[in-house]
């Protein structure tokens, strides 16, 4: 019997797992893939959103706002990549620039610290690359960049290390109310739970009505991007938005953590929110509107495709809360919900406490996490590292450079990977210009090697993915 | 304090460090990233490579081994396993390995040697899904032939490089079913003796003025993919879809010189080539920093690599004996004659010469920017024609060469001479 089970391993139950981690509670994570942060987590624009887009007065307005001030700390202690490199939302007209004032009025009303309006030629001064015509921009430096699945896993790291239990290729079929707690069915067997949080993202809709009557519908929508190689960072010095419409937030550009620049997002409903393909159409059109902000982009230094599903519903608003006795909604999660996160998990907590359960802090819970990332120590340490172990000297991705002692630090790590994205996504191989052309095959024989397994059983990413489909010859025995 | 740093172990750096010994420098050093030298030749296991060099038919390990046990006889060192982080216009290298540790080297003259990379998915933006299945020709050369697995049984072929019609053959050989290869431009991009040899000879059709417009998977992998015709403006024309259904998509849209270390270290870089600006001798825009093979244009044959880097070697050598950056300083500022492209000329390599510098003959490299049957191309200053060659045809997939005499350049009277391509 565990006390809680989360159903869902994103950035939203990974930093619920590790709240919760704090106290004395026997945890288990159900995650239908065979990694953390498939979702809605691996693909979206990976800002931390300063908080001047909702609504005052709601949840979300609140939480973005509460786990933007969080984000800085977690980072430095979690050692995941965050940069608060402030935002702008850009103004092309004085009608524009009439939204702009609303949302600096609204972000007032939600506590966002420091924001400026800037006028055109002082956004210039700031952006040297922009669009001319740009009239004016709200400054928000409380904006910031970040890996989003470096973020969740680091949450689910720490949160294993205190003991919680990641059970991966889970996927919910059922829950059935007992005496006293849950009996949640999966592919891999029965758990029971005396309190469920509901963290699964797109497919939270289903989950709720597994133990309650609908009141929210998921409605799954694809914003895909363009992720450009590190010639193009110095595209943008911000974060930079256009006025939001009825599209959602609007095509940013904006650097990334890894020193890069992404672009995008468009947004269109599709009916399958487990389709995360790229579109002519939708590519054409983030180029288009990126184009607008940065006319100087070159999209032939694009390194990458990539879309990814918002979990929007018919509501403006994040639907947390109790769905049924002892069961918790984090569901409908969409943009601020990286932001959010961390505020999301202390409500969670919150929450379960209000349904009764007990919550007594562990010892000495496990807070911090390190990774150890050569290329970002400097030149004595580099030759410490080294000299504790070899393989840090070995550069196996070249664009990126990352060497095999971390690699295979990786593959140990309380969150194993079973597949070339998987190492990609803990320490950044393949993420660079070659995208894995080089590096893909000797991180598959890493991979291979410390799982002790056959190359042939690799995956690129999820489920299914083989990338190798035989041996070519017959081994011959000596 | 090395004479020369080699920076790569493949074709090109193997034949610049050669040259050099040859011309009598002795403190050389190769630094090599793989564990092996030989570059990508290693992966090459077809044959064709050498005709000019060496008047036979080797594969690429052979032509590799060729000059590896050249530098046998020298006493050339090489670092294996060994990465380069980071070069400066000093010429120092800043080096990681897994036995040496992080260090920083010196030299009076470098060898930029590195190659190239392939141009991936998300270069050209392909519609679909991102499933596994989806390789580079050359990644997929990797796996076959140096790893001994197989990357997919129904194969589709975008792009008609080299290394994709080479795999095309390659993987038919195998006992994969390669359905199509499928060329986005109205010509191949590779050579016409692969054409012939790895798709006609197999039947495998050639679709050009084609693209892949839509990826689909099936639970991770690629199930399907569908080619449209091109019309204007490389639209897709409505009606036109061939579907195909496949495992596996290799790519092969063209190279890319790898000049992330040239572009940290401030070296000027030609757009058209995306390789370092250099002259005659190879040198680079840095004093003492030369470059050559791949690194500098993508090349067609390893022949012309081996060639090309010979001069760039000799040159450091020359540039390192003649007293280094000191001796350079004393040397009076050469006058330069710069190389514009003409009507369709895509680059030339070099693009810069310094007439006194040429003893006997400059060698000319360049590609052409479309299909031309019987032609002429032009060496112009101002009106002036400095020299005129007939091709009985050229096409941008093959790589043109032409010698200007020592003769031919000290008719030139301006700062620059246009080279030009016409229909005769």
């Amino acid at each position: 019997m565990y006390d809680v089970a989360i159903v869902g391993c994103g950035v939203i139950g990974a930093a619920a797992a590790f709240e919760l981690s704090k106290y004395e509670l026997n945890i288990v994570i159900l995650e239908k893939e065979n990694d953390v942060s498939m979702g809605e987590t691996r693909a979206n624009s990976a800002i931390i959103h300063a908080g001047y887009d909702p609504r005052p007065g709601t949840l979300m307005a609140k939480l973005n706002v509460q786990g933007n001030a969080m984000t800085e700390a977690l980072c430095r202690q979690l050692s995941v990549p965050f940069s608060r490199i402030g935002s702008l939302v850009l103004a092309f007209s004085q009608d524009e620039m009439k939204t702009v004032w609303d949302l600096y009025t609204r972000g007032l009303a939600n506590g966002v610290p420091d924001m400026e309006i800037l006028w055109g030629e002082k956004v210039r001064e700031l952006e040297p690359e922009i669009n001319g015509q740009v009239v004016g921009a709200l400054y928000a430096p409380s904006a910031g960049i970040i890996y989003p699945w470096e973020y969740a896993l680091a949450f689910a790291e720490t949160a294993v290390r205190n003991g919680a239990e990641l059970r991966l290729n889970t996927s919910v079929t059922g829950i059935e109310k007992r005496d006293g707690f849950y009996r949640i069915h999966t592919n891999n067997g029965d758990y029971d739970a005396r309190y469920v949080v509901n963290a699964a993202g797109v497919h939270s809709g289903e989950i709720h009505s597994m133990v309650a009557e609908p009141t929210f519908t998921i409605r799954p929508n694809r914003g895909e991007y363009y992720l450009m190689d590190k010639c193009e960072v110095t595209r943008a010095n911000h974060v930079l938005f256009q006025c939001p419409n009825e599209d959602g937030k609007g095509v940013l550009v904006a650097p990334t953590v890894g020193g890069n620049l992404i672009v995008g997002p468009n947004a269109e409903s599709v009916s399958d929110p487990e389709r995360v393909n790229n579109t002519a159409a939708g590519m054409a059109f983030v180029r288009t509107k990126a184009l607008k902000s940065v006319p100087t982009l070159n999209f032939r230094n694009s390194i990458r495709n990539f879309a990814g599903i918002r979990a929007n519903t018919e509501h403006d608003e994040f639907q947390i809360g109790v769905a049924a006795e002892n069961f918790i909604d984090l569901a409908g999660i969409k943009s601020p919900g990286l932001t959010s996160a961390p505020a999301i998990a202390l409500y969670a907590v919150e929450l379960l406490r209000g349904c009764g359960m007990r919550a007594v802090p562990r010892e000495n819970p496990v807070t911090t996490r390190e990774r150890l990332c050569v290329r970002m120590l400097s030149d004595p340490q580099k030759n410490e590292a080294i000299r504790r172990n070899p393989l840090y000297g070995r550069v196996i991705c070249r664009c990126e450079t990352v060497t095999e002692g971390e690699i295979v630090d990786a593959i140990h790590s309380p969150i194993p990977p079973c597949s070339l994205d998987g190492v990609k996504r803990r320490v950044g191989t393949g993420m660079g210009r070659c995208q894995g052309g080089f590096c893909g095959p000797r991180v598959l024989e890493i991979l291979a090697r410390e799982l002790r397994t056959d190359r042939l059983n690799i995956l690129q990413d999820g489920a299914g993915s083989h990338i190798l489909m035989s041996r070519t010859k017959r081994e011959v025995s000596e | 304090m090395q004479d020369l740093i080699v920076i790569g172990g493949g074709p090109a750096g193997l034949a610049a460090a050669y040259a050099a010994y040859r011309k009598g420098l002795r403190d050389i050093l190769i630094v090599e990233r793989d564990r092996e030298l030989g570059g990508i030749l290693n992966q090459c296991i077809h044959n064709g490579f050498g005709l000019h060099r060496f008047k036979e038919e080797l594969t690429g390990p052979e032509y590799a081994d060729r000059f590896i046990r050249m530098l046998s006889d020298t006493n050339v060192h090489v670092m294996l396993d060994t990465m380069v982080l980071g070069i400066t216009q000093g010429r120092e290298v800043r080096v990681i390995s897994a036995a040496r540790g992080y260090e920083t080297l010196s030299a009076k003259s470098i060898v930029l040697a590195m190659g190239c990379r392939e141009r991936t998915r998300g270069a050209i933006a392909i519609p679909g899904d991102r499933p596994a299945g989806i390789f580079t020709a050359g990644t997929a050369q990797r796996y076959l032939n140096m790893e001994g697995y197989m990357v997919g049984r129904r194969v589709v072929i975008l792009g008609s490089g080299d290394i994709g019609l080479i795999m095309a053959r390659r993987m038919t050989l195998e006992g994969a079913k390669v359905l199509a290869c499928v060329e986005l431009m109205p010509y191949s991009g590779g050579l016409m003796r692969n054409i012939v040899q790895c798709l006609q000879d197999w039947d495998i059709p050639l679709y050009l003025s084609h693209t892949i417009t839509n990826i689909v998977a099936t639970e991770g992998r690629v199930s399907h993919v569908t080619v449209q015709k091109l019309g204007e403006n490389n639209a897709p024309l409505a009606g036109s879809e061939i579907e195909f259904d496949c495992d596996t998509v290799l790519l092969s849209v063209g190279l890319i010189p790898e000049n992330e270390l040239t572009r940290d270290a401030g070296i000027r870089i030609d757009p058209r080539t995306n390789g370092a600006i250099v002259y005659e001798n190879m040198e680079t825009s840095a004093p003492g920093v030369f470059a050559c093979g791949n690194v500098v244009h993508v090349h067609d044959l390893v022949d012309y690599v081996s060639a090309e880097s010979e001069r760039a070697g000799a040159a450091a050598a020359q540039y390192v004996l003649a007293g280094g950056p000191e001796g350079a300083a004393d040397q009076p500022e050469r006058a330069t004659v710069e190389l514009v492209n003409g009507d369709g000329i895509g680059y030339t390599v070099p693009q810069k010469i310094r007439v006194e510098n040429v003893a006997k003959a400059a060698d000319l490299f360049f590609r052409v920017r479309r299909l031309y049957g019987e032609s002429v191309v032009e060496v112009t200053d101002g009106d002036a024609v400095i020299a005129a060659y007939r091709r009985s045809q050229m096409a941008p997939g093959e790589m043109e060469h032409i010698l200007l005499t020592k003769a031919q350049l000290d008719r030139i009277t301006g700062n620059t001479v246009t080279v030009t391509a016409k229909e005769a």
